[in-house]
Formats: C-alpha cells, structure tokens, sequence
C-alpha cells in the first residue's frame, strides 16, 4: 500500500498521498504544510517552555541552587529565541498557510515547492541552535539580542547560532513571499482587497514587515560573524568600530519584528470577536488602516529600545515621542474590538474567552510599553523585570494566547471534529489565573530595581519571585491540557463539526466541508457578498 | 490572473536584496547621522592645524577639562593620565600627558579609543598631537609617557564648562601577532 502513491494534484478527489514521505516531507499541499508548521511550533513551545521553567526554578528562591550561571544564561537566550522564531512566528504561518487560502478562495499557496522547503528548512535551524546547548564552551550566552562585545566573548558555537538564525531568517522570507503572492495573486474573482479578511489583511501586511526587516537582522547576524572570524570591526572598538552601531542595526529589525509578532494576532482577534458578538467588525476600514500605520511606525521607532546608551536630547525626545504615536492606532483597534463586543449578542465559546483576555492583557502591555517609552522612566525601568513583564504580557498574553484563540477556532475545521468545551474552558481559566500570577509580580519586581538576565537576586526581591515561579509552573502545566484537548478533539472526538462550525460565523473558509478536503476550491468559487464578513462595503 | 505569482516573488526577492544592503549600508549611515545630523564628532583623526592657528585665545573663559582613562580587560596594561583635570582658557594650546605600562612579558600593540563627553561638544574639541592617532606598541615591563595637546574652539557654547575627555585602551590583536612573527624569526637569530 505504501507505494501506491497517488498522484492527483489536478483532479478533485479527496485523495491525499499516501504514505508518511509523501503526504508530510514532500507535500506542496497548503493544509499539510499549516500543520506541520502548527505541530513544530508546538514542540518549539514545549522546548522553550522547559527552559522557562529550569529558569524560574533557579529564581524560586535566593541564591544559586539548581544551576551554573553559564546554564541559566544559555537557558535565557536559547528560551528567547526558541519562543520567537521556533514557535510564535511558525504558529503564525502555519495559521496563514492553513487559512489564507481557504479565506480567500485559493487552491493552494502560490509558489507551493518553495512552501514545502519553507518549512523543513526549519527543523534542520533548529536542531542546530539546540545542539549549540552541547557543544563544548557551551551555547549562547549574550541573550538573544546578541549585543557584541558580550555575544563574541563566548565559545565558537556563535557560529553555529548565527547560521541558525540565517535559515531561519531565509525560511520566514521564503514563507511571506509566498504568501505576499497568494494574497495578490490569488484571490477569488470579486474579493476584492477591501472586502478581504481582517486575518488575511493582517497576514498581508506582516509578510511585507518580514521581507523588509528580516535581511536586516541577516546583515547585523553576518556583520557579528565577520567581526568575530575575519578581522573585520563593524562594532569592534578597538578597530575603530561601533558597538552602539549593532543595538541601532538590530532594533531597526528587532521593533518591526514584535509587530511581525502580532499582527497577525491582531487579525485573529478580529475574526473572533466579530464571530462570538454575531456583529460585522465595527469599523472593518478603520482596522486595516490601523495595521498599515502600526506598520509603518513600527520602523521609525526602535531606539527605544536604547534610550540609555547616551544618545543626544533630541534624539530620545524624537524616539520618546514616536513610539507614543503608536498607541494612536493601537488604540483604534482596541476601541474597535470594544465596539465591536458592544451591544452584540455574546456568547462565550473558548475561542472567544482567549479573544477577551487578549483584549484586556494585551492592553495592559500596551500600557507597561507606554510607560517605558517614557525617558526619564525608562533609565529606571531598562533592563529590569518591568521591561520582562512588558514584553511577556504583549507576547504571551497577546500573541500566544491569540493563537491558541485561533487554534480553538478552526480546529474544528481542520480535524472535523469538535474539541472538547469543558476542557477548553477549564484550559483557559487555568491559563487566563496561571499567567497574571506569573507575570504581574514581575512588574513590582522592575520597579523595585530586579535586573533581567540573571541568575540570584537579592533577598529583597524573594516573595515576588516565589509567587511568579508558582505561576510559572501552574502555567507550564496548564499547557498540558492544551495538547490534551487537541489530542482528543482530532482523534477521540465524537462530535462531528458542521461546515460553519460557529452559529454566526462568515466567510468563505465557513462554505468547505468540516474536515477542508485536501484541495479546495480547485475552481475558483462564485462569490456572493453575503457570504463574506466585510462583503458590505458601507461598514 | 492579475498578476504572475513569479513576477510577484521576484519584485519580493528584490525587496529582500535591497533591505539586506541596507542592513550594511547602515554603518555608513550612521557615521553620517552622527557627524552631520547630530554633531558628534567620531573620527579620532587629528584637527586641522591651520584652522587651530586662527583661533584667539578667549581669556575671560576657562573650561575645565577632565580626563578618563580605561583599559579593556584583554590588555595587561596600566594606563594613567598625569592629571585628573584642567582649566583652560578656549582657544589656548594645551598639553597634558598620560602614562602607559605594559605589566605582561610580552611586546604588545595597543590602540586607544577617544571620546569627548558632552557628546554636543565634541566638534570643539581639537586635538593637534595624541597618542590615539596611531598604534602603540611597547615592549614587555616597558613604560611611555604620551602627550596630548589640544585647544579648545572658543566658538564652545558658553553653556558647557566642564568638557571630559576618556580615552580607552585596547589590545590590537592583529598587530600584536604580527609582531610576534616580525621578532620570533629575530630572537632565533640573536640566540644562535
Ligand atoms: C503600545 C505599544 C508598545 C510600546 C509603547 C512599547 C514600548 C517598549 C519599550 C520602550 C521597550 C524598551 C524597554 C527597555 O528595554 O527599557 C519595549 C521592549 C519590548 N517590547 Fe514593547 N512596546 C509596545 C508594544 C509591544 C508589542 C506589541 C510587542 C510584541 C508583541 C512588544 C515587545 C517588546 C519586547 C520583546 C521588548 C523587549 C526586548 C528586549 O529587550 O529583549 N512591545 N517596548
Ligand atoms: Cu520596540
């Protein structure tokens, strides 16, 4: 049987190849590819995840006890760049590779070879930065920003993190042009951009960030290479180079790449708030101008991110004041999901509860953001536990609770099958508690003066960090229930999902079957503004 | 079809060239930014002498200059300067000196790295003879004592009164290795 492979790119049965080569290592089909980018974002999640909790098991107390301060170093910065490009950025392709097409009416991706090479190009980055871990001298130690002279200082597996980082960085260009060329290419007739999904639009958006920005981080990564192995000396003081010149070079990446990390998020939100609210988005116009200017701010702001290495006056007044403009647009959205919930007739599914609390623990992220944008606090808050809980509420209870929203979402469209809703609730309740507890000490511990990146505290900071350990390991644990609940939902579960799945649900991924076939929409379907959710042109 | 999917990734493609050369287009950028948009002067190079001779020593001002002295940790040296500060009249020829020690048991190359603090006023400060412009090289347990002279441009806003200048040292690894293959050839001859 396995080598009956059938070869049907072209006709419209559902049949997939079979055999396990086949269907997974040399797939061109879009929904194999979302879920294999969905499944290694997974155990990217669980791997820094374990980091994360022999991290705040070394700051459960006090003192030194599990680990040698090389370790916890290398646990922070492999933790940070295995969360980052191995599992939220990832997630959000696979959700882009699963949906996109679906939403606007594609076959497929538009380039589908270079889709499948986007993909297995990733575990290969990552088998290599993970074995950075056991090398002798030991992995990276310089924090995920890498800021020379500290990144150079280490062992030689520098090298072996920045090639890392260079797949990475081809496999997430390859994946937005891609997707850039779909989204242009491919649409349905009638879908017009402005009539396209609010995830969609987010996703369109995104890629264009990542072509833009992810070659500059290529070009800081090379830089750093040439610096440490060829005599040259961009950021080498010694040779008349700058090492202030590296952090300008990485944020002009680094900014870009945080919103890189949610606006997809952002799209997803929308999706579900305006499904679970049985209203059309308010303001649907509004939003996508929102996520363009977000875009574009994003790349005039990022010294804040260097506000204390002694650039003049003007120039932090000019950053200060940047980075406060965004919260203009951000806002818009914000004000809009609000709207949007306002008067609708809400129920409370589990996709719609991770929605909310994205809406309110994002906000306060924003919030944190706000305050360190300020310059005269940022000198007291840089490089403390505030930027730490900053960061955290804006990735972990915004990006990856969206994507877990998403998950939710359209898992019922994926599988077939319904998850469990009891489960799914008992998952977010314990996550929703799990994480505040985790995360909110860690602002009084900013505050009060802890520094990030390192391994024993003074014994001032010891409830705080006790407290934020126990959420820590509630919540790795609570992760738990997450993969149960998809488990059952995918193979044990009996209660078939209908093609719309979500009562008020609209669009175009809504009119397939439940599971989607294999291939969808091989003629391009005839569309009817009726069935999409922004088809109304006039809100 | 709109447009071509090809058409699309190549103009994609060329995205990705052109942010990847400004990723190193940055360097220059920058040293531009800096010079010309923000007036921080980086080059160490020595101030043009002519344009020094015209300045008129202003004598109803003095500044007081300090000076800062490092060393980075990969250099065995120790590195002083004679005096921790002075006051000067702006446009009044100056000269102050610094003393280096090589403690190790080998001849090493050395650079030195200035900065001039407020970084707005480093376009003021002209140095005419410093041990920064060129490498040092000293041998094993050697010492030097460097001058530095400098005059400060008169035209410095009457706002700064304190300007510090801080030099740090670092090992020049490459001269230094080319050193030791100059002389290792050297020492087998003077045994022999
Ligand atoms: C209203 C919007 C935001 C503002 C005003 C803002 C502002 C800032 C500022 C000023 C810092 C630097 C703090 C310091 O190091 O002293 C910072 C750090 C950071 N922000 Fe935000 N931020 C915002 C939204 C976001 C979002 C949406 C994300 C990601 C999804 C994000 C991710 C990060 C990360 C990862 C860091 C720390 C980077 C590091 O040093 O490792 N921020 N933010
Ligand atoms: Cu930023």
């Amino acid at each position: 049987m396995a080598h009956a492979a059938v070869h049907d790119t072209h006709d419209t049965h559902d049949h997939k190849p079979q055999g396990f080569l086949h269907r997974w290592l040399f797939t061109t089909n879009h929904k194999d590819i979302g879920t294999l980018y969905l499944v290694f974002a997974l155990i990217m999640f669980f791997t820094g995840g374990s980091m994360a909790m022999i991290i705040r098991a070394e700051l459960f107390e006090p003192g030194m006890q599990l680990v040698q301060p090389e370790f916890f170093n290398q646990m922070t910065t492999v933790h940070a760049l295995v969360m980052i490009f191995g599992a939220v950025m990832p997630a959000f392709v696979g959700l882009g590779n699963w949906m996109i097409p679906l939403q606007i009416g594609a076959p497929d991706m538009a380039l589908p070879r270079m889709n499948n090479w986007s993909f297995w190009i990733l575990p290969f980055a990552f088998l290599l930065l993970l074995s950075t871990l056991f090398m002798p001298g030991a992995g990276p130690q310089g924090g995920w920003t890498l800021y020379p002279p500290l990144s150079l200082q280490g062992s030689n597996s520098i090298a072996f993190v920045i090639l890392a980082i260079h797949m990475m960085g081809i496999s997430s260009i390859m994946g937005a042009i891609n997707i850039i060329a779909t989204i242009l290419n491919l649409r349905a007739p009638g879908l017009d951009l402005l009539k396209m999904p609010i995830f969609t639009w987010s996703w369109l958006i995104t890629a264009f960030l990542l072509i833009a920005v992810m070659p500059v981080l290529a070009g800081a990564v090379t830089m750093l290479l040439t610096d440490k192995y060829f005599g040259t000396s961009f950021f080498n003081a010694a040779g008349g180079g700058d090492p202030v010149m590296f952090q300008h070079i990485f944020w002009f990446f680094g900014h870009p790449e945080v919103y890189i990390m949610i606006l997809p998020a952002f799209g997803i939100v929308s999706e579900i708030i305006q499904t679970f609210s049985r209203k059309p988005l308010f303001g649907y116009q509004a939003m996508v101008y929102a996520l363009a200017s977000i875009a574009f701010l994003s790349f005039i702001v990022w010294a804040h991110h260097m506000f204390t290495v002694g650039m003049p006056l003007g120039g932090e007044i000019y950053f200060m004041y940047a980075t406060m403009l965004i919260a203009i647009p951000t806002g818009v959205k914000v004000f809009n999901w609000v709207t949007t919930m306002w008067e609708g007739s809400l129920t409370f599914e589990t996709p719609m509860l991770f929605a909310i609390a994205f809406v309110i623990l994002f906000t306060i992220g924003g919030f944190s953001g706000l305050m360190l944008a300020i310059v005269p606090a940022d000198f007291q808050y840089h490089d403390t536990y505030f930027v730490v809980a900053h960061f955290h509420y804006v990735l972990v209870t915004g990006a990856i609770f969206a994507i877990m929203a998403a998950t939710y979402y359209w898992l019922p469209k994926w599988s077939g099958n319904m998850y469990s809703e009891r489960w799914g609730k008992i998952h977010f309740w314990m996550s929703v508690i799990s994480v505040n507890v985790l995360f909110f000490p860690q602002h009084f511990l900013g505050l009060a003066g802890m520094p990030r990146r390192i391994p024993d505290y003074n014994i001032a900071f010891a409830d705080f960090n006790m407290i934020s350990s126990i959420g820590g390991f509630w919540f790795g644990a609570s992760q738990l229930l997450f993969v149960g609940v998809i488990v059952h939902a995918v193979y044990f579960s009996k209660n078939r999902a209908t093609s719309k799945v979500w009562e008020a649900a609209k669009g175009l991924e809504w009119t397939v079957p439940s599971p989607a076939p294999h291939h969808t929409f091989s003629t391009p379907p005839v569309i009817d503004d009726s069935m999409l959710a922004h088809g109304d042109v006039s809100h | 079809m709109k447009h071509d999917a090809r058409g699309i990734a190549k103009v994609a493609l060329t995205v990705v060239a052109a942010s990847f050369l400004f990723g190193f287009a940055m360097v220059p950028i920058y040293r531009i930014a800096c010079e010309h948009v923000l007036g921080i002067k980086l080059s160490g190079e020595a101030a043009d002498a002519s344009r020094v001779a015209l300045m008129t020593v202003d004598e109803s001002r003095t500044v007081t200059v300090e000076f800062v002295t490092g060393v980075n940790s990969k250099l065995p040296w120790d590195f002083k300067a004679e005096n921790v500060r002075v006051s000067v009249h702006p446009g009044a020829l100056t000269e102050v000196w610094f003393d280096a020690t090589n403690n190790s048991t080998a001849a090493i190359v050395g650079n030195a790295v200035p900065s001039v603090a407020p970084n707005e006023a480093s376009p003021y400060f002209n140095k005419t003879e410093c041990f920064c412009f060129t490498e040092q090289t000293l041998q094993a347990g050697e010492s030097r004592r460097m001058p530095v002279r400098f005059v400060v441009d008169p035209q410095l806003p009457k706002s700064t009164t304190t300007l510090t200048l801080s030099y740090t040292f670092y090992a020049n690894e490459l001269a230094t290795r080319q050193l030791s293959l100059l002389s290792a050839p050297l020492d087998g001859i003077a045994k022999n």
